[in-house]
Formats: C-alpha cells, sequence, structure tokens
C-alpha cells in the first residue's frame, strides 16, 4: 500500500478520534451538572442488572420480533467491530489482511462469520426502515419525532445497510484478486457469503477490481469514522450509554418516590422547634424545590435523557399518551436531552451558563403535558435501557406545585382538605371510624 | 361486632396482631366502606386480633405527594408516625394499594419502620394458613372473571401472583385482559387524577381499560383497589354493562365465600 494512503488514514483517525473525544467531554460535563445521587450500593445487583438489560437486552424481548432484529444488528454492531480492528491496523500499518496469516484457516471462518452477521444487520436494517416508513409503526411515527429524530433513526439504518454492502463488496473483489493472485492480496480460504458472488465482478480489470476493493475499504473506514462523529449526537448514543444507564438504574421498588430530605427537616423543625440548628448566616442559599430546569434534576435523569434510544416502548405504554393526552414519557427525555444540549452549548460559548430566560418546564415540557401523568410506572417498566421518565415528571410536577403554586383548582381543594380534614375529600374527621361504628350493629 | 381502636388496646394494655390501615377511601367513600367492612368481617370471623386508628388515622398524604406538594406529604407522614410508633405498631395491614406503598416504601426514611403487607397477600396467606375456610362450590365457582392489577401493587411492589391465588382459591375461570401483570393498564386514578378533570384527550384511561376489561366477556372484574374500583365501575356504567358485570374487591369475594 502507498505511503499516501497511509498517512491520510492515520490523518482521519486522529481527527475523527480529536472531535469525538472533545463531544464526549461535553456530555461528560453536561451529565455532571445535575444533582448529586449515591448510586453505588450493592454493586452485585448493578452488574446483573447491566449484564441482563443491557448485555442481554431482556427488556427488548417482550416484543418478540423487533427484539429479534435488533440483536442481530446489535450483535452484528459489536462483533463486526472486531474486523475493524484489522482494518484500523492495516491502516495504520500499511498492510493488508495482518490477521490473515496469523491465523491461517480460521480466518475465513472469522471473516465468513462476519459475512454472515453483515448480511443479517442489512437484512434487519431494512426491515426497520420498512416497519419505520412502510407500516408505519405508531410508537415510531409519534408527533414528538417530526422533523429530525425520525431521519436521525432513517439515517443510521441507511447508514448501516450502506456499510454493511461495502464490506460485503469489498470482500467480493478482494476474492477475485486473490484468485488471479495479484500483488497484496493474501491467498485466503473462500470466504462464506461473497465467495458465492464472484461472478459478478468477472469480467472486470485487475486496476478496476483494485479501485472497488481500496474504494469499498476506504469508504467503509471513513463511514465508522463519520459514525463515530455522529453517535453523540444521536439517539444511537444508547448502544454505549446503555450499559451505563443500565448499571445506574434504580433498584427499590418502582413506587416508591424519592425522599425530599429538605423539605422532611422543614417539616420537622416546624413540629418540634427545639431540633432547629441555630441561624448563623452560614446556611445554604435558599434552593429550589422540585426541578424547574436540567441543571435541577439529578445526573441520572441527565444519563437517561443521553441513553434514550426513542424507541416509544414508554410512550405506547403511558395510559395518558394512548387515550390521546399530550403528556409522551419519550417527548419528555427528548425535551430533557435536547435542553440539556442547549445549555451545554451555552456553557461552551460563555465559560459558564449565562441565564437564557427559558427552562425545562414551559419553554420545553408544558405544564398539560405533566398534570396528564397518572404515576403509573408503565413508562419505567417498559424502558429496556432502565430509563425513569417517571422520575422527571415527579421533579417537574414538585416545582410546579411548590414554587409556582401552579396547581389546578381541584388540587388546590384536595390540599386543603388533606390540611384541615386529613382527608382528600370534605369529610369530617370524626366521621372516619363511623363505618366501624355501624358494623356493631350487624 | 366490635371494631377496636389502637388505643382502647393500649388502655387495656394489650396489643392487637396487626393494624388496619383503613386509608381514606375505605373510611369515607361509600363504596370502599363496603370493601373496608367486607375485609373486617373476614379478619372477625377468622379470630385475627385487630385494631384501627381510628380518628387517629390521617391521609398518608399520598394524593399530596404524587401531585407534587411534598409539604403537606411531610407533614401527614410526620403526624402518621408519630401516633404509629407511639403506639408501638409492628404490622400493618390495607385494603389500599396506594396507602400500601406509602407506609412499605416511603415511611421508613422518615421513621416509620413497619410490616406492611397488602390485603390480597393477607388474604392469601390466611388460606394457605387454613385459617380462612371458604364454602365447597361458593357463589364465584367457575364464573368468568378477569384481574386488573392496579399500578402500585403489581408495578410498584410486584406483587401479581398473590392476588391471582385468591382467586383460584375461589375456584373462579380466570381470564387475562390483554394487557395484564407488568403490562397491566391503569385505571386512571393514580398521581392525584382522581382528584381532579382529565386532561383533553380521546378517551378517558378508565373508560378505555373498562373496555378492555369488558372484551373478556367476564361477569366480574375483580379489583385490589378502592380507587381502581370506583375507575372501573364508572367505566363500566359509560358502557352500561352495569347490570350484567360487577367491579368487586378480591376482600369482598372473599368475604361472600366464607364458609
Ligand atoms: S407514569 Fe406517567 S408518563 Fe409514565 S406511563 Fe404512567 S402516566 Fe405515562
Ligand atoms: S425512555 Fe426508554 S422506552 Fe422510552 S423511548 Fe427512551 S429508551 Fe425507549
Amino acid at each position: 500500500m502507498h505511503l499516501v494512503q497511509q498517512i491520510l488514514f492515520i490523518l482521519c483517525a486522529g481527527v475523527s478520534v480529536y472531535f469525538f473525544s472533545k463531544k464526549v467531554g461535553e456530555i461528560r460535563r453536561n451529565i455532571k451538572l445535575g444533582k448529586d445521587e449515591n448510586l453505588t450500593d450493592n454493586p452485585s445487583a448493578r452488574w446483573r442488572n447491566m449484564i441482563l438489560m443491557a448485555l442481554g437486552q431482556q427488556k427488548m424481548f417482550k416484543k418478540p420480533i423487533p427484539a429479534l432484529l435488533h440483536l442481530a444488528v446489535y450483535a452484528g454492531f459489536v462483533i463486526i467491530n472486531v474486523e475493524i480492528l484489522e482494518i484500523f491496523l492495516d491502516g495504520i500499518l500499511g498492510q493488508h489482511r495482518l490477521f490473515a496469516p496469523m491465523l491461517g484457516s480460521l480466518y475465513a471462518y472469522l471473516i465468513g462469520f462476519f459475512e454472515v452477521l453483515a448480511a443479517l444487520v442489512l437484512i434487519a436494517c431494512v426491515i426497520f426502515l420498512i416497519r419505520r416508513n412502510v407500516l408505519k409503526v405508531k410508537r415510531l411515527n409519534q408527533r414528538e419525532l417530526d422533523g429530525w429524530p425520525r431521519n436521525d433513526a432513517n439515517l443510521i439504518l441507511v447508514t448501516e445497510v450502506v456499510l454493511m454492502s461495502l464490506f460485503l463488496i469489498m470482500n467480493t473483489a478482494d476474492q477475485v484478486l486473490q484468485s488471479r493472485g495479484a500483488e497484496h492480496y493474501t491467498l485466503t480460504e473462500p470466504f462464506w457469503i461473497t465467495s458465492n458472488f464472484t461472478g459478478m465482478f468477472a469480467g472486470l480489470s485487475d486496476g478496476a477490481l483494485v479501485a472497488i476493493e481500496r474504494g469499498g475499504w476506504w469508504l467503509h473506514i471513513i463511514g465508522v469514522f463519520l459514525f463515530l462523529n455522529y453517535l453523540p449526537y444521536s439517539k444511537h448514543l444508547h448502544i454505549v450509554l446503555a450499559f451505563p444507564n443500565a448499571y445506574y438504574t434504580r433498584l427499590r421498588p418502582q413506587g416508591e418516590m424519592a425522599n425530599m430530605k429538605e423539605i422532611q427537616n422543614e417539616v420537622l423543625y416546624m413540629m418540634q422547634p427545639e431540633l432547629a440548628p441555630t441561624a448563623d448566616g452560614s446556611q445554604p442559599a435558599q434552593q429550589r424545590f422540585g426541578a424547574r430546569d436540567v441543571m435541577d434534576l439529578s445526573w441520572k435523569n441527565l444519563l437517561d435523557a443521553y441513553s434514550c434510544t426513542e424507541c416509544g416502548r414508554c410512550t405506547s405504554a403511558c395510559p395518558a399518551n394512548t387515550t390521546g393526552k399530550k403528556l409522551s414519557p419519550r417527548k419528555i427525555m427528548m425535551d430533557t436531552r435536547d435542553r440539556l444540549e442547549e445549555v451545554g452549548k451555552n456553557i461552551s460559548v460563555n465559560k459558564t451558563f449565562v441565564d437564557d430566560g427559558k427552562s425545562l418546564v414551559h419553554d420545553y415540557i408544558s405544564v398539560e403535558e405533566l398534570r396528564a401523568c397518572t404515576t403509573c410506572q408503565a413508562c419505567v417498566e417498559a424502558c429496556p435501557v432502565g430509563i425513569e421518565p417517571l422520575s422527571i415528571i415527579n421533579q417537574l410536577r414538585r416545582y410546579l406545585v411548590m414554587e409556582e403554586s401552579n396547581s389546578p383548582q381541584e388540587w388546590n381543594l384536595m390540599f386543603g382538605n388533606v390540611e384541615n380534614n386529613m382527608a382528600p375529600w370534605k369529610f369530617s374527621p370524626d366521621e372516619r371510624d363511623k363505618w366501624a361504628e355501624e358494623m356493631v350493629n350487624s | 361486632m366490635m371494631i377496636k381502636s389502637m388505643a382502647e388496646y393500649a388502655a387495656n394494655g394489650e396489643t392487637p396482631e396487626v393494624l388496619f390501615w383503613v386509608g381514606c377511601a375505605g373510611s369515607f367513600d361509600q363504596r370502599a366502606q363496603k370493601i373496608t367492612k367486607a375485609f373486617a368481617q373476614i379478619l372477625d370471623k377468622v379470630g385475627v386480633q385487630f385494631a384501627i386508628l381510628g380518628k387517629e388515622e390521617m391521609c398518608t398524604g399520598d394524593p399530596a405527594r404524587r401531585s407534587g406538594n411534598e409539604f403537606l406529604f411531610q407533614m401527614m407522614a410526620y403526624n402518621n408516625i408519630q401516633t404509629m410508633n407511639a403506639y408501638g405498631v409492628k404490622k400493618i395491614v390495607t385494603a389500599c394499594p396506594h396507602c400500601f406503598n406509602v407506609l412499605k416504601n416511603e415511611y421508613p426514611a422518615l421513621g416509620g419502620d413497619y410490616e406492611v403487607i397488602h390485603h390480597t397477600t393477607f388474604l392469601q396467606q390466611l388460606i394457605n394458613d387454613g385459617r380462612i375456610r371458604l364454602k365447597e362450590g361458593g357463589e364465584f365457582k367457575g364464573k368468568r372473571i378477569t384481574y386488573h392489577d392496579s399500578c402500585y401493587l403489581g408495578r410498584g411492589n410486584n406483587i401479581y401472583e398473590a392476588p391471582r391465588e385468591v382467586l383460584q382459591a375461589l375456584d373462579v375461570e380466570l381470564v387475562e385482559m390483554k394487557r395484564c401483570r407488568t403490562n397491566g393498564l391503569c385505571c386512571g386514578a393514580g398521581g392525584a387524577q382522581m382528584f381532579k378533570e382529565e386532561e383533553a384527550g380521546s378517551t378517558r384511561v378508565n373508560f378505555e381499560r373498562s373496555e378492555e376489561a369488558l372484551e373478556t366477556g367476564a361477569n366480574i372484574i375483580a379489583a385490589n383497589c378502592p380507587f381502581c374500583t370506583t375507575m372501573l365501575t364508572d367505566g363500566v356504567k359509560n358502557k352500561e354493562k352495569e347490570d350484567s358485570v360487577m367491579v368487586l374487591d378480591i376482600a369482598e369475594m372473599v368475604a361472600k365465600s366464607l364458609a
């Protein structure tokens, strides 16, 4: 291989890795804008979740057909990356099929196996494209996906199809060249799939074949570099973040809502003033109750937002959404990510966050959406990567009620009843055990 | 029958086997009162020594917390925990999954540590221990019945089998809805929705759920929650099926089947 190609390759690799790490650093910084939350307890249960949920895709199998297709793409993606390692080393060292002599006859099996995976990925992606664009599966065609999210999904599927095709074309041309004993093209055993298609290229000259093979190789690796840099901007970031996200997912019962220690203490001091710390001016500035913007959420909520695959399993299980309300738990996650990205850009430009007059509530997520949640946890249960849209909804609701006193009149009445009658309805507390008195006579 | 309060037990220097946490719906709502009475009747019949808090019981704070009013929740929780800790309460049974969830999962962080059991689990244990004896060929034998998983018993606390086992003990023909267990559809009441109008949409959540229940062709929809019971009853009425289809709490079904 020519030195020019080698230098070009190293340059491409360097640039792509540089931009990728820069963006990764920004995402890390953005996630750390969230509030502290300690989620390191019980590591064995956490590893278990990661292995079952992220690696084993346990929750995906609630819907077996998409689960199998997704498994093919996922396994293909992970395993074919081993081949990328060879391509990468070839590129740097100016070699061709570096591993072939080392692995001997095993090499053809390995590549054959990759080819089978590549074909499976190709087929699965085509089916996914059909499901999205022809069959128009409901959860893949809802309002919140209009525009960029829909293009994002299609773009990545098309890219996968192209990458896999290039890989297969490259191998086909390679084998024709091998059979002709062309220079550089190490003779290997026939590859399982592409060896059947060598006839397609039989009429071409060596030069044309080398061009196809090299072209395929270059486009493939450039595709990979572009993909790498596209990833952090896309819902496909989940292929990386699903793992940490599953690790840090909640272990407590889903029904449990997080306690607010600040308010617990305020109530305690109100009831037992003798316990209250004496004011010494060193108390922290008044904090906000509940969450108004992304910085008020916990870092796990923010990691959730970056891990969301926009698959809509949560939304299709949401009772509010399926009965036509505006609330969509997927949109909650997408909005959180969009706002966080906006805040991140603001910080990149201004060094620190400069108030832009916007917030996650109101500007991204409306009161109407938040109000419609029944806290049924169907979204949490449905999410294949352990995301909790409900946690964000609850925190935003706390902000609305406690900071903005923004609640429907019926809720205000309910609050009044709970406070004065110790029940959400307007009954006299004296009648609480009336049913028991009635039973005396029965 | 006499239902004693914690105060009465304490006055005699006694402690009951279990505290029956009635909850606001169970105490005040006319439909839910029937469930409360049915459950109390079962406890009395099988000789479980139980007490209620009576007038000392207050809302757990669940609707306040779920709607976002943490202050109010903390106040209610503080008072209830004070009361229960003063009586040295160890074990609680409740017929409301919302109370169950709050008492079991959310009070411990605030200093209220109790063994909390939902009434369907309690009934299942009493049946298994042979304390509840059921009629041979009772009223529900062979009846087509569907069971609605409440969110806070099911997904919230992973209790799916105990209520079904009670129904099996009643010899019913259990038919599942399309969405059941972890996929169960909400009745629409949770998250303090019970206390306000629904947002604009194409239908109501309880209508959708009731339709699904009716599709099974069941004559009885079995529930484990006073709020679900209300919501589903409304949904059945909306379809004008209230003459042929009943919504019953599992406790009511057991009470009617006692030997
Ligand atoms: S918890 Fe709220 S957002 Fe999640 S599925 Fe239930 S109603 Fe929808
Ligand atoms: S939150 Fe989970 S279930 Fe919902 S769209 Fe994102 S990945 Fe899918």
